[in-house]
C-alpha cells in the first residue's frame, strides 16, 4: 500500500496560518474562545475543533532571536499506535482508508475519558482530542472527502509559499529528499522527521526539539503505553506486509 | 506614490508581483511581505530557490525576517539615513551602473548656481510659511530650451555632484549613531544590494506603508529611487520599486481619482485659478527636446474626452466641454485626509459619507476622528457589517444623548457577490464574477452610487438648488434593460468614438460612432471621443473584455502572462521597459530579455514597449516618457522638501538633536495646534519609540476579520510587543496587562515580551521601542481592545499628507 503523503518543509513556512484557517473552514470546525497571552500561537493547543496548528517557537541564540513555526498535524502513521491501541481496548473510533493510508476516527463514536486518554498517550506525537461535551474523538482527516475527489487536502491547497505539500507517497519522499539534499550544505542539522514511519513528514533544520516537544517521535521509555507499542509492533509489521 | 512620480513618471508599483522570482536581490525594507503580503511570498520563495537573497530590513524581527537570509534592525523614522549611506556606498565604490546613469537619468543635467544645501536646509526656504521657493532647485536649460548636461559627470553642478556632495555626510558613523544599525550590518547590506548595479544583475524593492506612513515618507521612497536608478535596476526584469498594496483595488482607486489632488487618470484636480478650459491646459507639461516624448503632453486630449464622458451630449465645443461644471479646488488647497478631518472638528461639514473605511480607527489621532464625527449633521456608512464609524455615538466617552449626528447605515454587497474589477499592486486590472447574491438588503457599491446619484438629481429636478448644472448636466446611464449593469460602466471608462472618423489622424483608418476606442492613442481633444480614465482605454475594447482574460502564456518566460487579465498602461507589464535596452534596443542583460528591438522588422519583440519609437542609438527617444525631460530624476525638483532625500527626526522622536543638521524635523511639515493635537519629543513621560503594523490574520481595522470567528480565534486581543530587555526594566512580564499611553490617548493591550525586539543604541543612548497591531476596535469583539490610531499623533507628510503612524513616543506600564 504505498497511498499518499504530506511533505511539510518548514523552511518555507511563513505561519500565515492558512491552512490553519482552511482546515477549520473545510471541516466545519468552531472557532474556540482564545485570548492573547503573550505569544501569537492560538489557539494554544489542538483540540476536538483544531486538527491543524501552526506552533510558535522563539528562541535566542548568540543574542539573536529565532523563531520556528511548525504547522502541527496528524502524522498518518504507517502503522498507527493509536490504532492499534483503540484496538486492543476494543474502541472502533479508529480505521485506516485501504487507498491513501490516512487514519480516519470516527468523531460519532462515543469514547470513555479513560480510553481516549489511554488512545492519546500512545500517539507518539500527542495528537488526538477527545471531547468533553460529545465524548467523540477527533484530529486531522487528510481531507478524505477531497482526496477521494481528486481535491488536495485544503491546508495544502491554501499554502502560498510551498510548505504543505501532498501526493503519492513515493513522489513525496522523492520530494522530500530533494529538499533535504538542497539544504544540507547549508542546514547540517536539515532533517526528515520520522520519514519512515509516517506520513505526514516535516523537513527540520534544527533539534525538532526545538520547533516542539512533540515534533518528531518522542522515546517515551518503559511505560505501559511503549509496552503496548511494542507489544503491537511485530503484528503492525506483519498487516503490512499482508496489506 | 507621490516620490515614484517625481523619479519616473508614474505612481505606480513598476514591475508586478512575479516578477520577484526574477530577482537576484530582493530589499524588503517599509513592509513586512511575509505577514501582510502573505501569497505575493510565493515569488519571493522562488527566487530564493534559484539563489537570490533575500533581505529584511526593519525595527523588528518578523515573520518575514524568519526567512531573510540578512536582516538587519533599524529604529523606526530613521530610514533615509540607512539608505542616505548606502547611495555613499555605491558612489565610494563605483558600484552604479555608469552607462544607465549617463543616459538614462538626469545625473548629468546642470542644476541652477542658486540650488543650495546648509545645514538641513535647501535654498529658498521661508521659515514664516514653513516652504520652499522652489526655483532656486531648477535645472539650466540652453538657448533652445533643453537642459544643459555635462555627460562626463565632472561639473560640479551636474545632479551627480550635488548628488555625492550631499550623501557624503552619511558617513558609517552617523548612519549608525541615527539608526542604532550596527556598521557591519549596514555594510553587508551594501555590498549586496550594491552588487546588484551590474547590467546582468538586478535588485528589487518591496515597501508599503513602513516607508510611506512618516513625516518624510515620500523622500523614504525617493531616496530608494535615487538607488535604484543609481544602480540601474528601473524598467528591468527583476528590479523595480515594488509599492505593495495593502487593499487589494487601492491601486485601482487611485487609478480613478479617489484622493483629492488628481482626477480620473491622474489629471490634477482643477482649482481656482485655472477658470477656464485653457487656463487648464495651459499646465500640460512641455518639453523642447525633440528626444523626449513627454506623454503628458497629451492630457488636453484625456481631459476632454473625460468631460466628454461625464457630460455627454451637454459638453460641446463652445461650453469647454463642460469644464465649468468640474468642481475647484482652492488655489493651493490640501484637501487631504488629516486637513478634511482636521475640518470636520472644526465643524466645517454637516455631512459625510464614510465608504468602506472605518475612520474611527483607521485615522490617525482617531479620538480626534471621534470627536469631529459628532460635529456632523448626518453620516452614511456604507459598509458589510457596523463599524466604530457607524457605532462611534455609544462609542467609548461618549453619550448618545448630547450627540446630534443622524447616522444612515447602507448594507452592502462583499466582494464575492457582485461583479467587476479591481486593479491589483502590479496595475493588473482582473475582472471578478459574482459568486452568490449579497444578504438582506446589501447592494452592490456601483447599485448604490448609481441610485443615489438618481435621487439627487430628482431633488434638483424637484427644489432646484444653488449650481444645477453639474448635476442636471451629468450623463447616466449605466443600466442594461432597467438594470444597473457595470459593464456599461467599464466600458465608459475605456472610452467610446462618439462621431464616425473617416479617417483618424492616429493610423489614417475609419472608426464608427458607438464603437470602443481601441486604446488612448485614439482620444482626440475636439470632443469626437469620450473615455473615462484614459489609463484604462484599451481594457474594454471592441475585441471584448481584456481584464477577463484567463490564458496563462508565457511568450517570453519572464511570466509577463500578457494575456491573463489586463494591465495599465495598454497591457504593459513593466514600466519603463525601455530602459532594460542598449542604444541599439538590445537588452542589456540577455538573460532576461524583456525588451528587444527588431531592427529588420523595425518593431520591439517582447514586453509592450513603453513607448513605440525605435532605439535610442537610431533616431529613437529616451526611455522615461512619463517625465518632461523623459530620463528618470536623481535630482528632483519638483517635490515640497527638497530635490534630494534628507534625514529628519520624526515628529515626536527621542532624541533632542538631529545628527545630521541643527533642523530637527522636516521644515515644511503642516503643524496641527490646539485641542486633541498635543505632541511630545524628549519627554521623559514618553521615552518609548512606538510603531503601528498589521498582523496576516487581521486586515486594516479589521472590520471584516475581526466578525470571522477563526481569523479572532488566531489573533483574539491587542497587544503590545517589547524587548525583554524593557521588560525588565519597567516590571512587565510576558502577557500581562499593560497600558501604552501618549499625549493623545490610552490603550489597554496584553505585553508580548520577546527576542524579537532589541532596544536600540542611539547616540549613545540606550533607546527602546514598542509596538501594536493597529486591527482592533471597541465594536467587537468586546475584550479585543481599541485601535492602536487613538494614541498616533496628526501629523502628515508635506507632499501627501499620509500620517506619521509609524514612528511616535509612547509610555508603556503594567495596567
Amino acid at each position: 500500500m504505498a497511498g499518499k503523503s504530506f511533505f511539510i518543509d518548514t523552511t518555507r513556512c511563513t505561519a500565515c496560518r492558512g491552512c490553519q484557517i482552511a482546515c477549520k473552514q473545510w471541516n466545519m470546525n468552531p472557532a474556540t474562545k482564545t485570548k492573547q497571552s503573550g505569544s501569537h500561537q492560538n489557539p494554544e493547543d489542538l483540540s476536538f475543533s483544531t486538527f491543524k496548528l501552526v506552533r510558535f517557537s522563539e528562541l535566542e541564540v548568540n543574542g539573536k532571536p529565532v523563531w520556528y513555526f511548525f504547522t502541527d498535524q496528524c502524522r498518518h502513521c504507517l502503522e498507527p499506535p493509536c490504532m492499534y491501541t483503540a484496538q486492543s481496548l476494543g474502541v472502533k473510533v479508529i480505521t485506516r482508508d485501504e487507498a491513501t493510508g490516512a487514519v480516519l476516527y470516527d468523531p460519532k463514536v462515543k469514547v470513555k475519558a479513560a480510553d481516549a486518554k489511554t488512545i492519546r498517550e500512545s500517539c507518539p506525537w500527542n495528537i488526538p482530542r477527545w471531547d468533553q461535551k460529545t465524548t467523540g474523538m477527533a484530529k486531522c482527516t487528510m481531507c478524505i472527502d477531497r482526496v477521494r475527489g481528486g481535491l488536495l487536502p485544503a491546508c495544502v491547497k491554501t499554502c502560498p509559499t510551498g510548505a504543505m505539500n501532498f501526493g503519492d507517497r513515493d513522489k513525496i519522499l522523492e520530494m522530500a529528499q530533494k529538499r533535504l539534499n538542497e539544504l544540507k550544505a547549508k542546514f547540517p542539522k536539515a532533517q526528515l522527521l520520522n520519514a519512515e514511519s509516517v506520513r505526514t513528514i516535516f523537513l527540520v533544520i534544527d533539534d525538532p526539539k526545538n520547533y516542539w516537544e512533540h515534533a518528531a517521535e518522542n522515546d517515551v521509555g518503559i511505560t505501559p503505553i511503549a509496552v503496548i507499542k511494542k507489544l503491537i509492533r511485530p503484528l503492525a509489521n506483519f498487516s503490512h506486509f499482508v496489506g | 506614490m507621490a516620490a515614484l512620480a517625481e523619479s519616473f513618471g508614474r505612481g505606480a508599483m513598476t514591475n508586478h508581483y512575479i516578477d520577484f522570482r526574477n530577482s537576484d536581490v530582493i530589499l524588503n525594507m517599509g513592509s513586512n511581505v511575509a505577514e501582510n503580503h502573505p501569497v505575493s511570498f510565493k515569488w519571493i520563495q522562488a527566487a530564493k530557490d534559484k539563489g537570490s537573497v533575500f533581505i529584511h530590513v526593519d525595527p523588528r524581527y518578523t515573520r518575514t525576517s524568519t526567512k531573510a537570509d540578512i536582516f538587519v534592525r533599524l529604529r523606526s523614522g530613521t530610514d533615509i539615513a540607512f539608505l542616505g549611506g548606502m547611495i555613499k556606498y555605491i558612489l565610494d565604490n563605483n558600484l552604479y551602473d555608469e552607462f544607465y546613469v549617463k543616459n538614462y537619468t538626469n545625473a548629468s543635467f546642470i542644476v541652477n548656481p542658486k540650488y543650495n544645501f546648509d545645514d538641513g536646509l535647501f535654498s529658498g526656504y521661508d521659515p514664516n510659511k514653513r516652504s520652499y521657493d522652489q526655483s532656486t532647485w531648477a535645472l539650466e536649460k540652453d538657448e533652445n530650451g533643453i537642459p544643459k548636461r555635462d555627460v562626463t559627470l565632472q561639473n560640479e553642478r551636474c545632479a551627480l555632484q550635488l548628488l555625492k556632495k550631499h550623501y557624503s555626510r552619511y558617513t558609517l558613523e552617523k548612519v549608525t549613531a541615527i539608526t542604532g544599525t550596527p556598521q557591519e550590518d549596514l555594510e553587508k547590506v551594501y555590498k549586496v544590494y550594491g552588487s546588484t548595479g551590474k547590467p546582468d544583475k538586478a535588485g528589487t524593492e518591496l515597501y508599503a506603508m513602513g516607508w510611506t506612513q512618516h513625516t518624510v515618507g515620500v523622500q523614504n521612497i525617493r531616496a530608494m529611487s535615487i538607488i535604484q536608478t543609481l544602480l540601474g535596476n528601473m524598467g528591468i526584469a527583476g528590479g523595480g520599486i515594488n509599492a505593495l498594496r495593502g487593499e487589494s483595488n487601492v491601486q485601482g482607486s487611485t487609478d480613478q481619482g479617489l484622493l483629492f489632488h488628481i482626477i480620473p487618470g491622474y489629471l490634477p484636480t482643477p482649482r481656482e485659478q485655472w477658470q477656464t478650459l485653457e487656463d487648464y491646459n495651459k499646465t500640460t507639461p512641455s518639453s523642447k527636446d525633440p528626444r523626449s516624448v513627454n506623454w503628458w503632453k497629451n492630457r488636453p486630449k484625456y481631459v476632454a474626452s473625460l468631460l466628454k464622458s461625464f457630460y455627454g451630449d451637454k459638453a460641446t465645443k463652445e461650453n469647454n466641454f463642460g469644464y465649468a461644471w468640474l468642481p475647484k479646488l482652492d488655489k493651493v488647497q490640501d484637501a487631504s485626509w488629516l486637513n478634511l478631518f482636521d475640518e470636520m472638528y472644526n465643524g466645517a461639514f454637516t455631512g459625510f459619507f464614510a465608504w468602506g473605511m472605518n475612520p474611527a480607527c483607521s485615522g490617525a489621532n482617531a479620538g480626534k476622528v471621534r470627536q469631529a464625527l459628532a460635529k456632523l449633521d448626518w453620516m452614511v456608512n456604507v459598509n458589510v457589517f457596523d463599524n466604530e464609524t457607524g457605532s462611534f455615538w455609544k462609542g467609548p466617552g461618549m453619550d448618545p444623548k448630547k450627540i446630534k449626528t443622524e447616522v444612515f447605515q447602507l448594507p452592502c454587497a462583499a466582494f464575492l457577490e457582485k461583479e467587476g474589477s479591481i486593479s491589483n499592486s502590479g496595475r493588473w486590472m482582473q475582472w471578478r464574477w459574482k459568486a452568490s447574491n449579497p444578504p438582506g438588503d446589501a447592494m452592490p457599491d456601483g447599485e448604490i452610487m448609481y441610485d443615489l446619484f438618481n435621487k439627487v438629481k430628482a431633488l434638483y429636478k424637484k427644489e432646484k438648488g444653488v449650481f444645477p448644472d453639474p448635476i442636471m448636466n451629468m450623463k447616466w446611464d449605466y443600466k442594461t434593460n432597467g438594470k444597473f449593469d457595470i459593464h456599461t460602466v467599464a466600458k465608459e471608462i475605456n472610452g467610446y468614438f462618439l462621431e464616425d472618423i473617416p479617417e483618424h489622424p492616429f493610423d489614417k483608418k475609419a472608426y464608427k460612432k458607438g464603437t470602443l476606442v481601441p486604446s488612448f492613442v485614439f482620444l482626440l481633444d475636439d470632443g469626437r471621443t469620450s473615455c473615462g480614465n484614459w489609463i484604462y482605454s484599451a481594457s474594454y475594447t471592441e475585441a471584448g473584455n481584456m481584464a477577463a482574460r484567463r490564458k496563462k502564456t508565457d511568450p517570453t518566460g519572464l511570466g509577463l502572462y500578457p494575456e491573463w487579465s489586463w494591465a495599465w498602461p495598454v497591457n504593459r507589464r513593466i514600466i519603463y521597459n525601455r530602459a532594460s535596452v542598449d542604444l541599439d534596443g538590445n537588452p542589456r542583460n540577455p538573460k532576461m530579455a524583456l525588451l528587444k528591438w527588431d531592427a529588420e522588422n523595425k518593431k520591439w519583440v517582447g514586453d509592450i514597449p513603453d513607448g513605440t519609437a525605435p532605439p535610442m542609438g537610431t533616431q529613437g527617444v529616451y526611455p522615461f516618457i512619463m517625465k518632461p525631460d523623459g530620463v528618470a530624476s536623481i535630482f528632483g525638483p519638483g517635490l515640497k522638501d527638497g530635490p534630494f532625500p534628507e534625514h529628519y527626526e520624526p515628529l515626536e522622536c527621542p532624541i533632542e538633536k538631529n545628527i545630521m543638521s541643527n533642523q530637527r524635523i522636516n521644515p515644511v511639515i503642516k503643524i496641527f495646534k490646539g485641542g486633541p493635537d498635543t505632541f511630545a519629543t524628549c519627554d521623559p513621560r514618553y521615552p518609548f519609540v512606538c510603531t503601528t503594523y498589521r498582523v496576516t490574520e487581521h486586515w486594516q481595522t479589521g472590520v471584516l476579520t475581526r466578525w470571522l470567528p477563526w481569523l479572532l480565534e488566531a489573533e483574539p486581543q491587542m497587544f503590545c510587543e517589547m524587548s525583554k530587555e524593557l521588560a525588565e526594566v519597567i516590571g512587565i512580564k510576558n502577557g500581562d496587562k499593560v497600558m501604552v499611553e501618549t499625549s493623545r490617548g490610552k490603550l489597554g493591550a496584553v505585553a508580548i515580551v520577546t527576542s524579537r525586539f532589541k532596544p536600540f543604541v542611539i547616540a549613545g543612548q540606550t533607546i527602546h521601542q514598542i509596538g501594536l497591531p493597529y486591527h482592533f476596535g471597541w465594536l467587537h469583539p468586546k475584550d479585543g481592545g481599541d485601535s492602536a490610531n487613538l494614541l498616533t499623533p496628526t501629523v502628515g507628510d508635506p507632499n501627501t499628507m499620509i500620517p506619521e503612524s509609524k514612528a511616535f513616543m509612547a509610555n508603556v506600564k503594567k495596567a
